[in-house]
């Protein structure tokens, strides 16, 4: 193992330590509500980066794989009273599948043409749930939690460490992809998809396989959505913010780097958390909003962008 | 030379390719062969249906009739990529490098994908390789430099690196020349002619005239996306149709 991928894996067990610890040892629920939106749109933002940032297909339709992946966890609970595991590897394979189909259907677009083409499908697939009367239709479902497993004490804590250890699995798939020849294609086909296909990369494969893992993480990083708030409505799991804050964080962190939609989900999320608890949570978008604004204009590169400009200049002095 | 597939066919064979767009006739039935390691020139006036020719056989377009047999296989709905793995390789008319990445990295990509990647295992085999197909083009020393810095020239040539990266047996130059000076002209030139040889045929699209003529074992023309002319250079060039097609009248 290379020295890179030593540091890599024990920062990832330190992660998932120190996170294990504190569901042992922080007593206040507080910390582990909010952080667990934190590291839910850390795994979206990480995920949405491998189609979005390394391919450069901009995928408007977040709100399509996260709903998909709620809705899937409701369904199996309301047929078999299916644990949390199968409620998220089912998410997973579902995303994944629609990421193949929806990938199938719109990745010969480019542009702005796939961003709406995935708006699109999140509507289909909304429209779809509400008409669907065993998984709740418009006016939502009420979900009962299981009792919770050791050693947690609380499920909202055992859903936090879920979601880390889901972030560990996100970025250590999308850290692979970025240092493998998929990685080199993917970056290749976004410079220019002629140019990389006539130097045999197999461009349409690629993106597909691009749509799938993104679409199955960000599914598996839905399921657990489910039970967390206990209560499922297709306006919640298919609310365009979802799409709107994930591209957000991942532009504004920066999408050269899986370390960026880490840094941006982070940041934003943190901030959402607290303006949720001192302003209200309406002034979040606003917030979204004006900092996508300013990072587009100023560091359209995103934090790792600015970080390395920096850098660079510091080494030129 | 009709069995194809045999070492003594041809390497490609063009069978009566039509390609239109809309009402508009880009090539009109063309049928042409080339041989293994040929080094063959291909003019015509702007709108003659060269770059569409090319488009066809490296497979960014598909034809509406006829075929692409490239050693003696139909790769006529073959993707480009798996046209690349056989073999054919491409520069672009207008320079199309990979921005993000540097030169040495714009090579990696072809070596990274490319048909016999197996020879070269490991990641360092393919960065030797890649520096030195660097070094035979002569841009080394640019190995690390960002695509957006080179000039034009040095956008040519990396060009031409990135087609070699993918171990071609068929390379087609579409206007590799264009907007150079006379000093780059003849430097680009011996760099394609020094590519070629027993296992590399060059199709080599230009304006220039000059080049065309020291380059080329055979000529075609096309105009109207027809070929008028075909044959060794100063044949085509003193045909009167050809001479028609590029002066008027």
């Amino acid at each position: 193992m290379q020295r890179n991928s030593i540091a890599f894996w024990s920062g990832a067990a330190i992660f998932l330590i120190a996170m294990l610890l504190m569901t042992q040892f922080v007593t206040n629920e507080y910390p582990f509500f909010a952080g667990y939106v934190i590291l839910q749109f850390v795994v979206l933002s990480v995920a949405w980066t491998i189609l979005g940032g390394y391919a450069g297909y901009v995928n408007f339709g977040t709100n399509a794989f996260f709903g998909v992946g709620v809705y899937s966890a409701v369904l199996l609970i309301q047929a078999f009273q299916a644990p949390l595991v199968v409620q998220i590897l089912v998410a997973a394979a579902v995303g994944g599948l629609l990421g193949l189909g929806i990938g199938l259907l719109t990745l010969r677009m480019r542009g702005i043409f796939f961003s709406i083409a995935t708006i699109a499908v999140a509507i289909i697939i909304e429209t779809a749930i509400t008409n669907w009367r065993f998984v709740g239709g418009a006016a939502g479902i009420q979900l009962q939690r299981p009792p919770v497993m050791q050693p947690f004490d609380s499920y909202v804590k055992m859903l936090f460490f879920v979601q880390a250890f889901m972030v560990v699995l996100a970025v250590a798939i999308t850290r692979f992809i970025q240092n493998s020849r998929i990685g080199r294609g993917l970056q290749a086909l976004r410079d220019d998809e002629l140019a990389a296909e006539c130097m045999g990369v197999p461009t349409l494969r690629l993106k597909l396989l691009a749509c799938v893992i993104s679409g199955a993480l960000i599914s598996a990083g839905g399921a657990p959505a489910a039970m967390y708030v206990q209560f499922a409505n297709p306006d919640s799991a298919f609310n365009l913010n979802i799409s709107v804050s994930v591209l957000a964080m991942s532009l504004i962190g920066g999408t050269a780097h899986w370390i960026g939609p880490v840094i941006g989900a982070i940041l934003l999320g943190g901030t959402q958390q607290f303006l949720a608890v001192t302003i209200s949570s309406e002034i979040n978008v606003l917030v979204l909003g004006i900092m996508l604004v300013l990072f587009v204009v100023a560091a359209p590169k995103g934090i790792i962008g600015l970080v390395e400009r920096i850098r660079r200049a510091g080494e030129k002095a | 030379m009709t069995t194809s597939g045999t070492p003594e066919g041809p390497l490609l064979r063009i069978d009566a390719m039509t390609k239109t767009f809309g009402g508009f006739v880009a090539l009109d039935s063309v049928n042409v062969e080339i041989r293994k390691g040929e080094r063959f020139g291909l003019i015509g006036p702007n709108g003659s249906g060269k770059t569409t020719l090319v488009n066809c056989i490296s497979g960014a377009l598909r034809p509406n009739k006829g075929a692409v047999v490239f050693a003696g296989e139909d790769i006529t709905q073959v993707p480009p990529n798996q046209r690349s793995h056989r073999g054919i390789a491409r520069s672009f008319q207008i320079p199309r490098p990979f921005r993000s990445m540097t030169v040495l990295e714009n090579l990696m990509v072809a070596l990274d994908f490319a048909a016999h990647r197996h020879l070269l295992e490991t990641a360092s085999h393919r960065r030797d390789a890649a520096m030195s197909i660097l070094t035979r083009i002569g841009l080394a020393s640019r190995a690390g430099m960002a695509t957006t810095a080179l000039t034009q020239v040095e956008l040519r040539k990396m060009e031409l690196a990135r087609a070699m990266a993918t171990g071609p047996k068929l390379l087609i130059s579409d206007e590799a020349m264009a907007g150079l000076s006379t000093s780059e002209v003849d430097e680009v030139l011996d760099l394609l002619i020094s590519l070629g040889g027993e296992d590399i045929a060059i199709i080599m699209i230009e304006h220039i005239m000059q080049a065309v003529m020291r380059f080329s074992e055979r000529v075609m023309c096309l105009d109207a996306g027809k070929i008028i002319a075909i044959g060794a250079p100063a044949e085509v060039m003193s045909d009167p149709r050809v001479q028609e097609a590029y002066l008027g009248t």
